[in-house]
């Protein structure tokens, strides 16, 4: 009984995050801005690509982020999505010649739909329940994909090459680094987006629901609404992700979309911190990064090593980079003081 | 004023002689990024993790291959550095390390990186850059097309040529049969079924019904018997193992007594044969190209003792009867012969150049009869098949070696 009692949805499933607390100080921020900026122009064509990846992956750990740290929903779907922004940007690159820039806000709001769609059914779920049901779209997902009479458009289990644009007007800079300040500029735009979103009274509702739902109706806020449309705008930013990964990765597949995916995005925000925005590019680095530190220490064993470091996080820092940040921020207060 | 004029005379002429022993030096040996004269880097791509982690092996065995050169004293004095990292069969992570593979540790080749989508996935950045692809591990037929993608070749017998060969069996010895085709509906399926029908030319009439299933399929008995209903008399299982035995099963099961055929992909007797019942697989046909460990006929065979005292000596946790073994130790055998043939010539476009080139070698493990050769307009190494028959509980080799080269 006492089992089913701690897997059983709670009203609170994830930790109430004070708004002030879900982004960091604006003098971080220009570092860490200035960084971004700066680092690529001293970086080999390779790490101006992983650096690319990077922000891809963010951008989709920031779109759970919302989902779960704002409204408190989970998903184990998010590769769907990503497939979807992928495959559209690709085909309409592909087939229709349209400019890659242009593929993305439609990426975008073809995911904004499916997500606000599946939104529906989902409202009738919650917690593990959720979970499973998202699980379930993205295991879905490939086989769709395959679909044959979808072939003549998505190429089927051959997948889409699709072709890396070149700099616009003639800048003087490598189609890797064109691709990076481009994917950059993209992910700042998102990241102020959603960090005013979760300011904001739509915000409020998001936080309000996750903290107890049915307060949150009391007050009058439209529960399901608000928490389709955090479907929608999750779905949206991670479609536009899906966009931007088909461009620097020149391929989409449906082998490159599978469940795999949908968990590594999962871990990134847990790792990254649920609920802290500037935590996601964290998670996204651990994604990327520990798989090949990990095949590093041992190639035969490199699952049980990744594993065996993330146990490590989880037990250490439970509440992942955001954890680090706090203390840090306490350290350096003391400091000050002294 | 002469005499300052002679020495610089003599400072020239030695700078001009100086210049030319360079400049022959250079002209003997010509070295692009990843190889000089002690070392030859080879990068690799396999999925070490994932749901394709059995593949693994063929990775694990061709390191210990190298280190097996290595210790022998390398190819013309130069050390094999094996570099080899894991995608989990995930096209973007191998876009990601074949990056790093030739961007960052700057190998001279990418090598028998594995899986027809991984290798699909940087087939266009290889080509576009320049680094050969090396003898790809996936049995699809598009790694051979030299005219569009000049640095990519691939290994085994394609699945058209195998079908091919079949269609060559069927027509001498049944030119009456009326075929059914059972066939995954993927890449590799679909693949097959062409070389089927381009192998049957004018007679490709002869296939009388065609079913496809997918993998997500729970059992495909349905489809067994329906082609059954179109009067076939041969049946051919363009299936993985799984569904292989399930047809099998099926077949015996409603009395229907075709001439079978079963893809070289399914040919395994534990994974295969024995779950569907040894008594419902006699006469069972299919196709090899490579010598089974499992098989005592071969514990004579010169090769097969190079390929024992190699796991013995180098690789002693590997699998004598692993097909993955098998393989890695067969390409890696291929690799070193290729960059033998360079000399110190050691350029991406020389190593293209000498792997086009391969005329009648045999690698150990292949069988007898069976070899390697390669031109300018063909980049696929191993054309030829033997076929095979299921007789009590192992196969028997029969007839005469197979070419499955298409006759474009």
């Amino acid at each position: 009984m006492s089992a089913i009692e701690n897997v059983a949805p709670e009203d609170q499933p994830v930790e109430a995050v004070p708004k002030r607390a879900m982004t960091i100080g604006s003098g971080t921020s220009f570092v860490v801005l200035l960084l971004l900026l700066i680092v690529p122009l001293f970086a080999k064509n390779f790490i101006i690509f992983q650096l690319t990846m990077l922000l891809i992956y963010g951008l989709a750990v920031l779109a759970l982020n919302i989902l779960t740290g704002g409204s408190g929903q989970f998903s184990l779907g998010q590769s769907a999505f990503y497939a979807v922004g992928a495959y559209t940007t690709a085909v309409l690159m592909e087939h229709l010649n349209i400019n890659y820039a242009l593929t993305l806000p439609i990426a975008g709001l073809v995911c904004f739909a499916f997500g606000f769609l599946f939104g529906q059914p989902a409202l009738r779920l919650s917690g593990v329940y959720l979970a499973l049901a998202t699980f379930a779209l993205a295991t879905a997902m490939p086989q769709l994909l395959k679909l044959n009479f979808l072939e003549h458009w998505t190429g089927g289990v051959q997948g889409l090459v699709v072709t890396k644009p070149d700099a616009p007007f003639g800048l003087p800079m490598s189609q890797d680094m064109w691709l990076y300040y481009f994917t950059l500029a993209i992910t700042l735009a998102i990241y102020i987006f959603s960090v005013n979103l979760l300011r904001s009274r739509s915000g409020r509702a998001f936080m309000a629901i996750r903290d107890n739902e049915i307060a949150a109706s009391a007050m009058g806020v439209d529960v399901a609404l608000y928490k389709t449309l955090a479907f929608g705008v999750s779905a949206g930013i991670t479609g536009v992700a899906g966009g931007l990964g088909a461009i620097a990765v020149q391929f989409v597949a449906p082998d490159s979309y599978t469940i795999t995916l949908a968990i590594s995005l999962f871990l990134g925000m847990v790792v990254g911190g649920v609920g802290w925005l500037p935590g996601s590019i964290i998670g996204s680095a651990f994604i990327i990064f520990v798989p090949n530190i990990a095949e590093g220490i041992s190639k035969g064993l490199s699952g049980a090593v990744f594993g065996v470091l993330l146990f490590l996080i989880i037990f250490l820092v439970p509440h992942g980079a955001r954890q680090i940040a706090i203390v840090g921020q306490q350290l350096i207060g003391k400091l000050r003081k002294n | 004023m002469t005499c300052v004029g002679s020495r610089y005379a003599a400072i020239s002429t030695a700078l001009v002689l100086l210049a030319a022993t360079g400049g022959n030096a250079l002209a003997q040996k010509k070295y692009d990024s990843g190889a000089s004269d002690s070392e030859i880097k080879i990068g690799n791509i396999m999925p070490y993790s994932g749901p394709a982690s059995a593949y693994g092996v063929i990775g694990k065995t061709e390191a210990a291959y190298f280190r097996k050169i290595n210790a022998e004293g390398g190819i013309n004095g130069r050390k094999i550095n094996f570099i080899s990292y894991d995608d989990a069969y995930s096209p973007p992570k191998t876009v990601e390390q074949a990056r790093k593979l030739v961007e960052s540790d700057e190998v001279l080749v990418i090598f028998n990186s594995l899986g027809t989508t991984p290798n699909g996935a940087i087939r266009k950045y290889m080509n576009s850059n320049k680094v050969p692809q090396l003898f790809v591990a996936s049995g699809a037929s598009k790694w051979n097309e030299p005219k569009e993608f000049p640095w990519t070749m691939g290994w085994q017998p394609s699945y058209q040529s195998e079908a091919r060969i079949y269609a060559k069996f069927l027509m001498q010895e049944k030119p009456d049969a009326k075929i059914g085709v059972l066939y995954q509906n993927d890449d590799f399926g679909r693949d097959y079924l062409k070389g089927l029908k381009d192998g049957l030319g004018a007679k490709a009439a002869m296939i009388v019904g065609e079913e496809s299933y997918e993998t997500s399929e729970p059992a495909i008995d349905g489809h067994v018997v329906k082609l059954k209903a179109t009067g076939a008399n041969v049946f051919i299982s363009i299936t993985t193992p799984k569904f292989a035995a399930q047809a099998m099963k099926k077949i015996a099961e409603i009395d229907w007594r075709p001439l079978q055929i079963v893809s070289n992909v399914s040919a395994s007797v534990g994974g295969v044969i024995e779950p569907a019942g040894f008594e419902n697989a006699q006469g069972l046909l299919s196709a090899a190209y490579a010598k089974d460990g499992a098989d005592p006929r071969w514990d004579d065979d010169p090769g097969m003792k190079n390929f024992l005292e190699f796991l013995e000596k180098y690789y002693p946790e590997g699998n004598k009867i692993d097909g993955a073994v098998v393989y890695g130790y067969g390409a890696a055998q291929t690799m070193v012969k290729v960059l033998q043939m360079c000399g110190d010539d050691l350029t991406r476009e020389n190593v293209m150049r000498q792997a086009a080139n391969l005329k009648a070698f045999a690698p150990d493990t292949l069988l007898p009869g069976i070899t390697i050769n390669t031109s300018a307009t063909d980049f696929a190494p191993i054309e030829q098949l033997q076929m095979m028959r299921f007789k009590g509980r192992k196969w028997e080799l029969f007839g005469n070696i197979i070419s499955g080269e298409s006759s474009e």
